[in-house]
């Protein structure tokens, strides 16, 4: 029998796994959908790991656990460190200040061509040299392969911690409707660029249409992302991919010319102070939460859970219920 | 105070509810600014969940919801019918966007969709400009309370028009005005209630502040100082100087 059993494959539960592995304890894992696919949310984020650039509006434990985000990662799968880059158009360059003042960990930089030369015409941006980025579905297979190789698959069935017997870990996203939780609805668009180069995200700040830009492989950029009060599941609106794609364009024309690859929209589970949290309630542990730092904060989300479940310790983001 | 449609507001600020880091942080704001209405933007922010508007009732406090967004009479007047269903509330803060870079009102769509909810048992908060023309024609069409804009909505630029502004305040003194949009310091807010205004409605400048706390906290200070002001009948500016202390045996003029 398994020590601890976990439901839900996204990216908080294949990273307890993970965890709970390497700190030699037999898990199950469980979701009723199988191994990661576009039926989960951790399948359309962006990939970034840019602890501080969320700082400028995130809380600071976003800050602090996010920047040991890249390490976690390095160990599964390939993690870009290229740092990120922020720029504002012209007539937003006051944005720029003001994120500047509001963020650490970067520097402003006059001229972004040495890093950038596609994009040498958005002269000053912050250079946030720490931060990096990944490819989030290849993250995922690659999760899903170094749990294979320590023996563990994902098996596919309907489950719910009432289920199962002993200690649960319940990472099943807004599946698992808990009290205080929220959908934050989010839009997403692909789009495939050769000709455009990129080595690092970029995030375009604006008044009304903020937008990131990651690169991927094989000359794909994900454009992100909506972010709205919504639990509204449907695909994405013509209005966000609009949007998107007009800050795209305005960031650099030749984006006109891409090919518009997919686009794709779901719910960002979230608390009200958008941090992620393990509610602890008799034997089971509810990792939940994750809003959009899903992979910036499930390493570190899955290191706390596992601490308690092993040595009894309660880290900062561990709630009794 | 004067009343908004029958409610008596505890206080003249009040706060939307968009745009903050976290429905925590806004929360926190919104009991900081002790504001006593909290607007809502029903548009964009449509779902099955309601999660947040769990927290949005949670704050105690009348919702006005809007019509944000909107560029036509038809699609203000869609949703405002959705608003009226979801929030039980006949209160409307009507926007009927003209422009989609100024975002100033639309006139004649404003009056229109005006005259339709009226008419439908509409509690309509019309954002307009300080026309008087409009305002008269907004009132006639069933309208009892005024928004006029201080500036172009998030400009964040204060009292932009303050001659047309005083001159709307001094041709209506009995309707209940608000100024809504184009706040960005406390320092506005109070002038705003100094020259006579009921009440401001705001939300870019507390939500995208740096401390939105501690911005609200600034607002609340700012528009109980504007209205006491008022109360207290400010002094007339004049043009030459009037010494404060006697000017007995020096030699003037």
């Amino acid at each position: 029998m398994a020590d601890l059993t976990i439901i839900g494959a996204g990216v908080a539960g294949l990273w307890a796994a993970l965890s709970a592995r390497k700190a030699g304890l037999e898990v199950r894992v469980i979701d009723r959908n199988g191994p990661p696919g576009p039926h989960g949310c951790s399948w359309w984020a962006g990939g970034m790991l840019a602890p501080f650039c969320e700082g400028a509006v995130a809380e600071p434990a976003v800050v602090t656990h996010g920047q040991h985000a890249a390490a976690f990662w390095a160990g599964v799968t390939d993690v870009t460190h290229h740092g990120s880059l922020v720029v504002a158009l012209e007539r937003d360059r006051g944005e720029l200040a003001r994120f500047a003042r509001r963020t650490t960990g970067h520097a402003l930089i006059d001229d972004i061509a040495a890093l950038e030369p596609d994009l040498a015409h958005h002269k000053p941006a912050l250079y946030f040299k720490k931060e990096a980025h990944l490819d989030p579905r290849r993250a995922l297979s690659d999760l899903v392969a170094a749990l294979a190789a320590a023996g563990v698959q994902i098996e596919r069935a309907e489950a719910t911690p009432e289920d199962t017997q002993g200690p649960v870990i319940d990472a099943r996203g807004m599946a698992a409707a808990l009290p205080g939780l929220r959908g934050v609805r989010g839009e997403m668009v692909v789009l495939r660029a050769p000709e455009i180069r990129l080595s690092r995200p970029l995030r375009l700040l604006h008044p009304r249409h903020p937008l990131y830009i990651v690169p991927r492989p094989d000359g794909l950029f994900m454009l992100g992302a909506t972010q709205l009060e919504s639990t509204d599941r449907r695909g994405a609106t013509a209005r966000a991919v609009l949007e998107l794609l007009s800050a795209a364009y305005a960031l650099d024309p030749r984006f006109a010319e891409a090919e518009l690859v997919e686009t794709g929209a779901d719910l960002r589970p979230a608390y009200a102070d958008n941090l992620p949290r393990i509610t602890r309630r008799g034997r089971v542990l509810h990792l939940n939460g994750l809003f959009r730092h899903g992979y910036l904060m499930a390493p570190a989300l899955a290191a706390q859970a596992v601490a308690y479940l092993t040595q009894g310790i309660k880290g900062d983001l561990l709630h009794e219920d | 105070m004067r009343d908004f449609y029958g409610v008596t507001l505890a206080n003249p600020l009040m706060l939307g509810t968009a745009q903050y880091p976290s429905p925590a942080v806004l929360e926190a704001a919104f009991r900081a600014s002790g504001a006593a209405v909290a607007t809502v933007s029903l548009r964009r922010e449509a779902g099955q969940g309601q999660g947040f508007w769990q927290i949005l009732k949670g704050l105690g406090v009348p919702l006005l919801p809007n019509t944000a967004g909107c560029h036509s009479a038809r699609e203000a007047i869609t949703t405002a019918q959705m608003a009226r269903e979801l929030f039980e509330t006949n209160w409307i803060k009507l926007e009927v966007i003209g422009h989609a870079d100024t975002l100033q009102p639309d006139p004649f769509g404003l009056l229109e969709a005006t005259e339709t909810l009226a008419a439908d048992g509409f509690e309509v908060f019309p954002y307009t400009t300080e026309d008087q023309i409009l305002a008269a024609r907004l009132l006639d069409a069933g309208a009892k309370v005024l928004m006029p804009w201080g500036a172009p909505i998030g400009s964040g630029l204060g009292l932009n028009n303050r001659y047309g502004l005083r001159s709307l305040r001094a041709a209506f003194p009995d309707v209940p005005m608000v100024i809504d949009a184009g706040l960005g310091l406390p320092s506005h807010a109070a002038d705003a209630l100094e020259m006579g205004f009921d009440a401001v409605l705001l939300n870019t400048a507390v939500a995208q502040a740096g401390d939105p706390v501690a911005m609200a906290r600034a607002f609340a200070l700012a528009v109980q100082a504007g209205a006491l002001a008022r109360q207290a009948d400010p002094m007339a500016p004049r043009d030459m100087a009037q010494p404060s202390t006697p000017v007995l045996g020096k030699a003037w003029l």
